[in-house]
């Protein structure tokens, strides 16, 4: 295990390393005087500039340059967003818990429905049911989610008038985050209705968030399902005259899930693309609306570190997925 | 004389027997051959648009604004879909969108899959360092969200569906290097590469003609993939003002213009998405049909 982890790490950190080149170069790679983009002031005067060139350490030779952008790195310092002026990973501290919190919503969502879609369409093979649940999930695949967000919107919030269209929580509650994540807050607030204000306003962005991972999840436990239940294994257990029930919950659906597994781990990359648009749909305050709308006030340095931030998440994420996949399967520790 | 045509009667009909083969299993699936109608179709009428579109894309009438569909009331039926804000026909601006889309899909799709196969023949070929090195770039795109990475090298090509379309092509591209790569790495000590090379075949031959015919299945399954996810990447950045520009009948920008519409007039922001959704479920039901009549593990179930 010690081994296998040693071996994830080797090619983890010169992937990292690159990510990092490449949102370092970001930067310089922006027509315009890096300068100018990273203080965010339009006019300087000369000597400005270069006080200003000193303190960012610009005016260093480049590999310097990068050598100090990477030891920052390590040291928390992702730079300041030229717009609130504030650092870099306080904000994305303070938003990453909306994102988290709505893509495992979102992710439990698609699990609990994926799953048992995917064997009972198995089970059921070429019947009318597994035709209409593979008919749905290829639809649910192919959805361009900022479509289905919206005509959410149009019907649960427009015509039935059930959920509300934006936001984490009614603007009638107030009370300081403690987890980040609201469902906890509220509650923890005391106060009557922040609950399920909170739920009202998680349930269109899970259901839009969920739907590509849903889709992908329900596809794949299906065609796992099959090649596992054509096992001689399994074959024996109906021999031995075991219920029907009990050979597809402990025989097939045990070995089924592997591959499963790394499906549901390969999702993080899908959620976190997901998110942008979704957050922005529904301005959720996340970190994926962060994004969306630092590139459009242009505030170059917070594109840069919330993209490394983000690519980091995304690389610790898989890691772990890849070592709890070692842990399920021992046949891949070696 | 008699050798040559002898043996063109013996390839022609193996080729015609291996399409046959091929369209037998592409045929089994009603989803694939459905896909297939459809795609034909959205095809015909992106070539013919200004054939049927029975408006211009971009005529705005100031006397008919937010028209509904026909059958709602207020409906006229020279807007079958209705208008939108400004006034414009949304039939005749999907019929003009499905141009864009396709367009997209077959640029970006070329464009990942020429450089992808180029860069992959190239790493399971060199093998060793540049094999590393090529791997590791590929794996470094990868560490990203597609969207995000595309969102960014739109900010810093600048928008537009240009630089949309190439941002979405290198987001795709790793996708194929790593299976040409995985394909070329067992092909490539195979009897028959070994005998070509032995007869004398220089790198790129070995690589383009002997190797890269023997690794298609994959590819073509993961460029129909592309062909979609194109499409709804491309839709996606122009929801965000990131891709076309307006008035570009796009269905993704088309359906960014229409947000702020759609308490009040859901025909403007319903139509485009439903196009964009009925194209990409076409491209993908012929994918699934595709893998199924290609993979010849599947083939026996």
């Amino acid at each position: 295990m010690f081994r296998f982890l040693i071996g994830r790490l080797a090619v983890l950190i010169p992937t990292f390393l690159g990510v990092a080149i490449i949102a370092f170069s970001f930067i310089r790679l922006l027509p315009g005087d890096p300068v100018m983009l990273l203080s965010g002031e339009r006019v300087m005067s000369d000597e400005r500039h270069a006080e200003i060139s000193q303190q960012l350490g610009l005016d260093r030779p480049m590999p310097i340059q990068f050598f100090d952008y990477v030891t920052g790195i390590f040291s928390g310092d992702f730079g300041r967003s030229i717009v609130t002026k504030k650092p870099i990973l306080d904000q994305f501290l303070t938003l990453f818990p909306a994102t988290v919190e709505l893509s495992l919503c979102a992710i439990i969502f698609a699990v609990a429905i994926g799953i048992p879609a995917g064997i009972f369409a198995a089970i059921k093979r070429g019947s009318f049911f597994d035709q209409s649940i593979m008919g749905v999930a290829l639809v649910g695949y192919s959805m361009p989610i900022f479509w289905w967000g919206l005509l959410l919107i149009i019907l649960f919030s427009g015509i039935l008038q059930w959920t509300p269209v934006s936001g984490r929580i009614s603007l009638m509650f107030f009370f300081p985050p403690v987890t980040g994540f609201m469902l906890i807050d509220s509650l923890l607030s005391g106060q009557k209705g922040a609950f399920s204000s909170a739920v009202s306003h998680l349930i269109l962005p899970t259901i839009v968030l969920g739907t590509v991972p849903l889709a992908v999840i329900a596809r794949q436990t299906r065609s796992a399902m099959l090649e596992v239940l054509s096992e001689d294994y399994v074959r024996t257990a109906k021999a031995k005259g075991l219920s029907p029930f009990r050979v597809v919950s402990v025989h097939a659906f045990r070995n089924a899930m592997i591959p499963v597994v790394t499906t549901i781990g390969l999702q993080v990359g899908v959620l976190l693309a997901g998110a942008i648009l979704t957050e922005t749909i529904f301005s959720w305050p996340g970190i994926g609306k962060w994004m969306v709308d630092s590139v459009f006030r242009r505030d170059y340095p917070v594109i840069q570190g919330g993209l490394l931030l983000i690519a980091g998440v995304i690389m610790v994420v898989n890691l772990i997925v890849d070592l709890l996949y070692g842990l399920i399967n021992p046949r891949i520790r070696h | 004389m008699t050798d040559t045509t002898l043996t063109t009667e013996q390839a022609n009909p193996k080729s015609k027997g291996q399409f046959a083969e091929f369209w037998y299993y592409f045929s089994q699936s009603r989803g694939a051959v459905i896909g297939l109608g459809v795609f034909i179709v959205l095809v015909a009428v992106a070539l013919l648009a200004p054939l049927i579109a029975p408006h211009l894309p971009n005529q705005q009438y100031r006397d008919a604004v937010l028209v509904p569909p026909f059958w709602e009331e207020g409906g006229r039926l020279s807007f079958f879909l209705g208008t939108d804000a400004v006034g414009r026909d949304i039939l005749s601006r999907l019929i003009y969108g499905s141009r864009f889309s396709l367009f997209i899909g077959v640029f970006v799709t070329t464009l990942a899959l020429f450089s992808g196969v180029f860069i992959g023949l190239v790493a399971g070929y060199m093998q060793g360092r540049v094999d590393t090195f090529i791997m590791r770039i590929m794996d470094i795109i990868l560490a990203f969200p597609s969207l995000l990475l595309a969102l960014v090298l739109v900010a810093v090509l600048g928008p537009g569906l240009v630089n949309a379309m190439i941002a979405i092509a290198l987001v795709l591209q790793p996708h194929f290097v790593r299976l040409t790569r995985a394909a070329v790495i067992t092909e490539i000590n195979k009897e028959y590469v070994t005998a070509s090379r032995v007869a004398g075949a220089g790198p790129m031959r070995l690589m383009f003609l002997t190797i890269l015919p023997n690794c298609l299945a994959p590819l073509i399954v993961q460029a129909t993939l592309s062909f979609s996810s194109a499409i709804l990447d491309a839709a996606a950045l122009g929801f965000l003002g990131m891709g076309a520009q307006p008035p570009t009948p796009e269905w993704g920008t088309m359906l960014a213009e229409a947000r702020e519409f759609i308490l009040r007039a859901w025909w403007v922001v319903t139509f485009p998405g439903l196009a964009i959704l009925i194209t990409v479920l076409a491209i993908n039901l012929m994918g699934d049909g595709l893998r199924d009549a290609l993979d010849p593990k599947l083939k026996q179930s």
